[in-house]
């Protein structure tokens, strides 16, 4: 029989026991609407932690460091790699070359250097960091009071919670952030802050203000190269401040931690004193300016290891949170597996139900059945007939399931959200129906009708056509 | 009609055949050892009482059974010897088959239930309903397409069957007792169509009954079994009254 035939025939008979076959198929659509369900929380929530922490930036970086850097986060360390002394500088060059590989959106020097800032007229002592363009996107910046620097080279800075607190002398315990980042955000915003810092400068003749740092080995001091000196000299920077963040500094991205934050190209313009600046006296090349690491940032954290595989083969340490990411999808995929077992039970269930109902239409249809089989039906038409019914229903309770699990799952996500509000908290999307979700519960409803249907069809092939026809 | 050639090859060819089953302990000789043969357009009756093996004959015949020893020839196929799918194919397109009880299908329209054999034979819908129209105008039911079966009776419902049997215009009509539950005088204008297939299509007719007058009616041959056996098997004169009588005594003669 062809297909349009079997739908036609088997549409018809489920028409004709209409309350039995609804029921059934209420009962595959409640199974595949639990599978769904289950599912797109698992999915949701996966995707859920894996945007947070992507914004986070910790698992799209990898930091770059020289391997003359002695402080390496060194566990990763090669032993084909030369020797320390013979490799390469993380200069800036090095720096374009990291930013044009593939897959890179970008490489930032890592600068953070502690100063003093002046507010009131009251000192305070701090870590600066720099902070790239890109960090806007960063959910540490999502709940920012203010906003974000105006631009690259603004002299602007944003000021870490606990920080801004200090400025306005309340203290409080590290722990007990219960303070409202607004109301530490408001009298500060607009306000100046005045940092003071150690701007490295070019050798000059003739300046007296000017105290010359040179190699620190002393008996080498003789033999003093101009061009590997430079003098540092005390500078201020008026900075503005237009934000507050309520961030836990140890959530940054890399190295880049700090407790007042600065615009990179601002703090790269200023050529402040940097830890490497003295051990680059004993590298050839002078004025170039050093970095103590680079954050590279990539596309996707899937191409983190083949990144950090080009990064090492030009001659630098690497160093990435991957691993994390990996035991994270590993622990989701069990989850996933529990939530789909859990969801699937109710689907087995009413395959159950399908199997039942198939055997008794086939009491009821078996003189039916003799007389398809006597006018020239064979039993694999009467057998694809039985399929076609199971697999009508599980199509038909597929799609009734999805858009029951779907609805289920925006109800929870509601009710949650309605929560989360209450908490004052902000709403999440914990919830989520892939369209390859919707396709595969259909598949597989179907799938599971089709086997449930198995030994009903079966047996209803198997039906002597003599002894159906005498049957009332 | 052009019977002649017809003629030298039988349609129908039974021999030594047995139909035996178990019943618990005792073994039911249904058919046992009945040899027949029937020519190609001949309308042949099975006469016997109920139990007799009449109806046994009939199935085996139609492909429906399987004989437990002997041979069924149908037009030079051995139905032992074709495989269940081959058998279907066999009920399909070589044989048409009428009931007793009508055995329409009640939840399908009186077209959808003419047009179900094309279904299985996957005629295209296109061609389908021109041959469901053309069957059902040759029974006289063109206006009752959308009824269904409940909604008509007994005569109507046997002219489905007729309707039924003939989509595909098969060889050979077996009739099980087609007028076993009408009144005499739509019996008559059933078995007036059967005859008229008979004798316009060319159709092999092997009709089961219990009634001898009407098989001395139509039939040209009467076939007595009793308790699984033939009896006897005698020529016969139909002696039809009908309307087409004059025309086949002409041809016949």
């Amino acid at each position: 029989m062809k297909l349009t035939d079997l739908t036609e025939l088997a549409l018809r008979n489920l028409r004709e026991s209409i309350l039995r076959n609804s029921l059934t198929t209420v009962g595959i659509s409640v199974g595949v609407a639990s599978l769904v369900a289950m599912l797109s929380l698992g999915i949701g929530l996966q995707q859920l932690a894996s945007r947070r922490l992507m914004k986070s930036g910790l698992f799209d970086t990898i930091v770059v460091t020289s391997r003359r850097e002695p402080r390496n986060f060194g566990h990763d360390e090669d032993r084909n790699a030369p020797a320390p002394a013979d490799s390469r500088l993380l200069d800036e060059p090095s720096r374009l070359e990291l930013d044009r590989l593939p897959n890179v959106i970008e490489a930032n020097p890592d600068i953070r250097f502690a100063t003093e800032l002046r507010y009131d007229d009251k000192p305070h002592l701090t870590t600066v960091a720099a902070l790239p363009e890109s960090s806007k996107s960063t959910d540490a910046f999502e709940s920012i009071q203010g906003h974000f620097f105006t631009s690259d080279t603004a002299p602007e800075a944003i000021l870490q919670k606990s920080f801004a607190a200090e400025l306005l002398g309340r203290p409080h315990a590290p722990g007990a952030d219960e303070t409202n980042v607004a109301e530490l955000a408001a009298p500060l915003l607009g306000k100046d802050l005045i940092m003071s810092y150690a701007q490295r400068e070019a050798p000059q003749n003739g300046s007296a203000a000017t105290a010359a740092v040179t190699h620190g080995n002393s008996s080498s001091a003789a033999n003093m190269d101009p061009a590997a000196s430079y003098s540092v000299v005390s500078r201020q920077q008026k900075l503005k401040i237009v934000g507050v963040v309520d961030l836990d500094p140890e959530s940054m991205r890399g190295p880049t931690r700090g407790r007042v934050f600065v615009p990179l190209k601002l703090a790269e313009s200023l050529h402040v004193m940097q830890p490497t600046d003295l051990r680059e006296l004993s590298s050839s090349s002078g004025d170039q300016t050093l970095y103590s690491s680079v954050s590279v940032r990539v596309k996707d954290p899937a191409q983190i290891r083949a990144t950090e595989d080009a990064i090492k083969k030009m001659g630098f340490n690497t160093f990435s949170i991957l691993d994390a990411t990996r035991s994270l999808q590993q622990f989701f995929a069990v989850l996933d597996l529990f939530l789909g077992i859990f969801g699937s039970l109710a689907l087995a269930v009413a395959s159950i139900g399908i199997v039942n109902t198939l055997v008794m239409a086939i009491l009821e249809r078996r003189r039916e059945i003799g007389i398809m089989k006597a006018i020239g039906a064979s039993d694999v038409d009467v057998k694809k007939l039985f399929f076609a019914e199971a697999g009508a229903m599980g199509i038909l309770g597929g799609f009734v399931g999805v858009a029951l699990g779907w609805a289920i799952g925006h109800v929870i996500n509601l009710g949650t959200n309605i929560y989360l509000k209450r908490q004052s908290l902000p709403p999440e999307h914990f919830w989520s129906v892939p369209w390859w979700l919707v396709g595969a519960a259909i598949l597989f409803s179907l799938v599971v009708s089709l086997v449930a249907g198995l030994y009903p069809a079966a047996r209803a092939a198997r039906l002597d056509p003599v002894q159906a026809l005498r049957y009332e | 009609m052009p019977a002649a050639p017809a003629i030298a090859t039988p349609a129908i060819r039974a021999e030594n055949v047995c139909r035996h089953y178990r019943m618990g302990e005792t073994l039911i000789r249904a058919v046992d050892g009945v040899s027949l043969e029937v020519r190609s357009g001949e309308f042949v009756a099975l006469l016997g009482a109920s139990g007799s093996g009449k109806s046994s004959v009939l199935n085996l015949l139609a492909g429906l059974d399987r004989p437990t020893a002997g041979s069924v020839v149908v037009q030079g196929r051995d139905l032992a010897r074709l495989s269940r799918e081959e058998l279907a194919h066999y009920r399909l397109h070589t044989v048409g088959m009428v009931f007793q009880s009508f055995n329409l299908i009640p939840s399908m329209t009186v077209a959808e239930n003419v047009e179900l054999p094309l279904r299985f034979a996957e005629v295209n819908r296109a061609e389908r309903d021109g041959m469901t129209g053309a069957a059902l105008a040759r029974v006289g039911l063109q206006s009752r397409v959308n009824h269904r079966p409940s909604e008509l009776s007994g005569g109507e419902q046997q002219r489905v069957a007729l309707a039924r049997a003939l989509i595909n215009r098969p060889q050979l009509l077996l009739a099980d007792e087609p007028t076993g539950n009408l009144d005499s005088r739509t019996g008559t204008e059933i078995m007036n169509m059967v005859r008229e297939f008979n004798l316009q299509l060319g159709m092999t007719v092997v009709m089961v009954t219990h009634e001898r007058a009407l098989a001395e009616r139509y039939a040209e041959r009467l076939i007595h079994l009793a308790d699984g056996k033939l009896v006897r098997n005698e020529g016969n004169v139909p002696a039809a009254a009908d309307p087409l009588s004059t025309a086949s005594e002409g041809s016949r003669a």
